[in-house]
């Protein structure tokens, strides 16, 4: 029955003289989620609007899964497009519209008819009064609601004549791409992933950083990381995963400092590289999926201390949320059960028994004072061998 | 260089029997059960795998039946067995040490009103007889023992069990678990008080995917697999004839000159254990390793945590299992390091070394090598 979606978008409909920017991002990454969707789309802006056309037999309901996921969608209207044949066809076919959504169902309606195209011979209040009645004339159940009504039924006459009822709600947020990029830091976790979807719906473009720790964790660790890159970039599109090798780094933090500042020193150092890489990637900021005192090392004490090595700034989407609230985005975005799989990831190895929780940043620099002679000539290597992994 | 020492996880398939698969897959593809010469084709091929799996374990043919691998073999001559034998009794003795695929499903027989007793191993993963004949009762259905213990190699006394099985209560059924034995010791299931026998191809050089379960003539099996009625509406479904005809070559194959591969891939073992126990804080794990199965080896590294050593060797192309896998989330011990009471350093640190008779000296001497490299600097950098 429907051969297009009205495409409804809400917060991009205010920018001003930008707008077109928002609209064309909003039409690209469109174009992009359709990609993996069996049939042929065609993504089309029309004053004001945008609508996507099936141009063949389509999915309807991966279609559906596809524009949830774009960034910016306030509502997708399944619409029915019709050609114009005159009052009595266009009656039919509403008639027919409504019983095949509501059937027998009790409830109230309004109609909401816009004439578009002037030259229409009805007037909007004449058509919305007609169509009203014969819709009132042909399904005994149902009721007119001017004020609150269960269902708006519109119509719009253009050049053709479009007709829909039902608003599947989108995911808010803005395009991506309309906003800058961020260098996500990416681990195995719950958090990581959340953090960068929670960006990305801002209209940010992702890149991410993983550390791996070869043999302390393994090439299922690591695939594991890919996986979550590709869940997200369903929703941010493709994230270009730089995946570093900590391994060295990490031993020899653990050789040259106490045990119990390792875990500190250690995220000091990831957050140095990550924005290594940020600059390279022209990455605007860091994304870090750290939430104040879930554990030693997001403390407040801790985590200033690990800020402080940054000179771009850090965003933390998830710092306010509780373990369960960050869980709940998880598993809306499909990424908690990838998250889950039980493989070591190199902050767990080397944990001391009771890392510092209050690392006073003073002892920490003199610490790392140990560790003057490699540890730059450690980093530019990290970074010069870094794989990068393109996911989507 | 590569060295896969992981046979007990998985074994290369043998040339011949790739040949046979790929044989049955793109030329000889018919469904056996059809009536057209495509299908007498195909199950000519069946017939002769039956044939030769019957042969390596002098029963008769009809005794042999194909599943889908050894789990399924196990699950389905418990739960066949347990269905079918219930008015009878509800009693089932087990050991401590089985593979998941014995206690998965004798943990959920239990929940359904079945009583499992689980006879204890001592360190070496010795069996208790005594318990045994004190376990039995009019009412114990079904004993089932593995022959040969998939992470310690303990080799099960399997005649003396099935002698005095059946001397205590004539009717109860004995089960085997060979998945680790089969291919590695001359099994007669009519001399030896087998009454049902699991095996795995994959185990043998043969494809994944398939297995048998022996089936003793008079023994009373409920099937679990229901539908078209294949292998005597014991085990329906379409017959997986390149897995069938694979693993009844491989059967044939790897029960050739077997006591002269066996006792090279013991050699082999023999020198590996020697080697290895030449390093410093290796303790050998299980029974002897001239006692144990000839081809399993279970060496603690201790400081060394066994995921950790397994990474670095993978590194290096070289294969091999942890024996209990763990992390710092999640202390997941293995049954079989619990149940010989080893310590909790030696479980973390435990590593399985398991050969065929592929396995080279050269590959041996390289893992040796590289272990003897990489021990101290990964015990530099251990856990506190």
């Amino acid at each position: 029955m429907f051969k297009a979606f009205l495409i409804k978008y809400a917060e991009i409909a205010i920018k001003g003289k930008n707008r077109y920017i928002f609209e064309d991002a909003l039409v690209d990454q469109i174009r992009h989620v359709l990609k993996e969707v069996d049939g042929e789309f065609r993504v089309v802006k029309e004053r004001g609007r945008i609508y996507v056309y099936a141009e063949s037999e389509f999915d309807y309901d991966e279609t559906v899964e596809a524009l949830k996921r774009v960034f910016g969608i306030f509502g997708i209207c399944p619409t029915v497009v019709l050609k114009d044949q005159g009052y009595e066809a266009l009656s039919k076919e509403v008639v027919s519209y409504v019983k095949n959504m509501y059937g027998d169902r009790e409830m109230t309606f309004k109609m909401d008819v816009r004439r578009v195209k002037k030259s229409y011979p009805m007037t909007s209040m004449e058509m919305n009064a007609e169509l009203g009645g014969d819709i009132l004339d042909a399904c005994p159940n149902m009721k007119v609601d001017v004020h609150e009504p269960d269902v708006l039924i519109h119509v719009e006459l253009r050049d053709k004549i479009y007709l829909y009822s039902e608003v599947i709600p989108g995911p808010g947020g803005m395009p991506v791409g309309t906003n800058g990029k961020a260098m996500l830091l990416l681990s195995g976790g719950i958090d990581s992933p959340v953090a960068g979807y929670m960006i990305a719906k801002r209209g940010v473009k992702i890149d991410a950083v993983y550390f791996h720790a070869p043999p302390y964790t393994s090439e299922r660790a690591k695939q594991k990381v890919v996986d979550l890159a590709k869940l997200v970039a369903k929703y941010s599109g493709p994230i270009h995963l730089h995946v570093v090798n900590f391994t060295d780094i990490q031993l020899y933090i653990y050789e040259k400092c106490p045990h119990e500042e390792l875990t500190i020193i250690m995220r000091r150092y990831m957050m140095k590289i990550a924005e290594a890489f940020a600059k390279q990637d022209g990455c605007l900021g860091l994304i870090t999926g750290e939430s104040i005192g879930q554990v030693a090392s997001q403390t407040m004490h801790s985590l200033a201390a690990t800020n402080e090595v940054c000179t771009m700034p850090v965003f933390r989407p998830v710092i306010g949320f509780d373990k369960q609230e960050i869980v709940d985005v998880a598993l809306k975005i499909n990424t908690y059960e990838t998250s889950i799989l039980p493989f070591e990831d190199c902050c767990t190895i080397f944990v001391a028994k009771h890392p510092v929780t209050k690392p006073n940043l003073k002892v920490i620099k003199r610490s790392e004072e140990n560790l003057q002679e490699k540890i730059d000539e450690m980093m530019a290597e990290a970074i010069e061998t870094a794989e990068t992994i393109v996911c989507e | 260089m590569e060295a896969y020492l992981d046979n007990s996880a998985t074994t290369r398939c043998f040339e011949a029997v790739k040949d046979i698969v790929v044989k049955t897959m793109t030329e000889d593809y018919g469904n056996p059960s059809a009536m057209h010469q495509k299908g007498v084709e195909a199950e000519n091929y069946v017939k002769e795998a039956v044939a030769r799996i019957a042969r390596t374990l002098k029963v008769q043919e009809k005794e042999i039946y194909f599943t889908s691998g050894g789990t399924e073999s196990d699950n389905w001559a418990l739960a066949g067995t347990a269905y079918a034998h219930c008015r009878q009794g509800k009693h089932i003795i087990t050991t401590v040490f089985e593979h998941a695929a014995v206690s998965a499903p004798l943990a959920a027989l239990e929940e359904q009103g079945y009583e499992i007793t689980k006879i204890p191993v001592d360190k070496n993963g010795k069996f208790s007889m005594e318990k045994l004949e004190k376990a039995i009762r009019p009412d114990t259905i079904l004993v089932s023992t593995m022959y040969v213990n998939n992470e310690i190699g303990a080799v099960l006394p399997i005649e003396a069990i099935g002698r005095l099985v059946h001397e205590k209560n004539p009717k109860t059924i004995y089960h085997v678990d060979a998945i680790q034995g089969y291919g590695k010791y001359r099994i007669y299931p009519k001399r030896m008080g087998i009454d049902l026998l699991s095996v795995s191809s994959h185990k043998i050089h043969g494809p994944k995917g398939v297995g048998f379960l022996y089936v003793n003539e008079k023994v009373k099996l409920q099937p679990m697999i229901l539908g078209g009625g294949q292998q005597k509406g014991m085990r329906s479904g379409t017959d997986n004839v390149p897995g069938i005809a694979g693993m009844g070559l491989a059967a044939e194959m790897i029960y050739e000159g077997l006591e002269e591969k066996v006792a090279a891939i013991r050699e082999n073992k023999l020198y590996l254990a020697k080697r290895l126990s030449e390093l410093e804080n290796v303790v050998i794990n299980g029974p002897k390793p001239e006692e144990a199965a000839p081809h399993i080896l279970n060496v603690s590294f201790l400081g060394v945590r066994s995921e950790v050593l397994l990474h670095t060797l993978e590194e290096k192309g070289i294969y091999v299992s942890a024996g209990s896998a763990c992390s710092s989330h999640k202390r997941a011990g293995s049954a079989t390091m619990a149940a010989i009471g080893a310590s909790k350093e030696q479980q973390e640190s435990a590593i399985r070394f398991s050969l065929s008779e592929f396995t080279e000296k050269e590959e041996l001497d390289y893992a040796v090598e590289e272990i003897q490299k990489v021990l101290p600097v990964l015990r530099r950098f251990s856990r506190h």
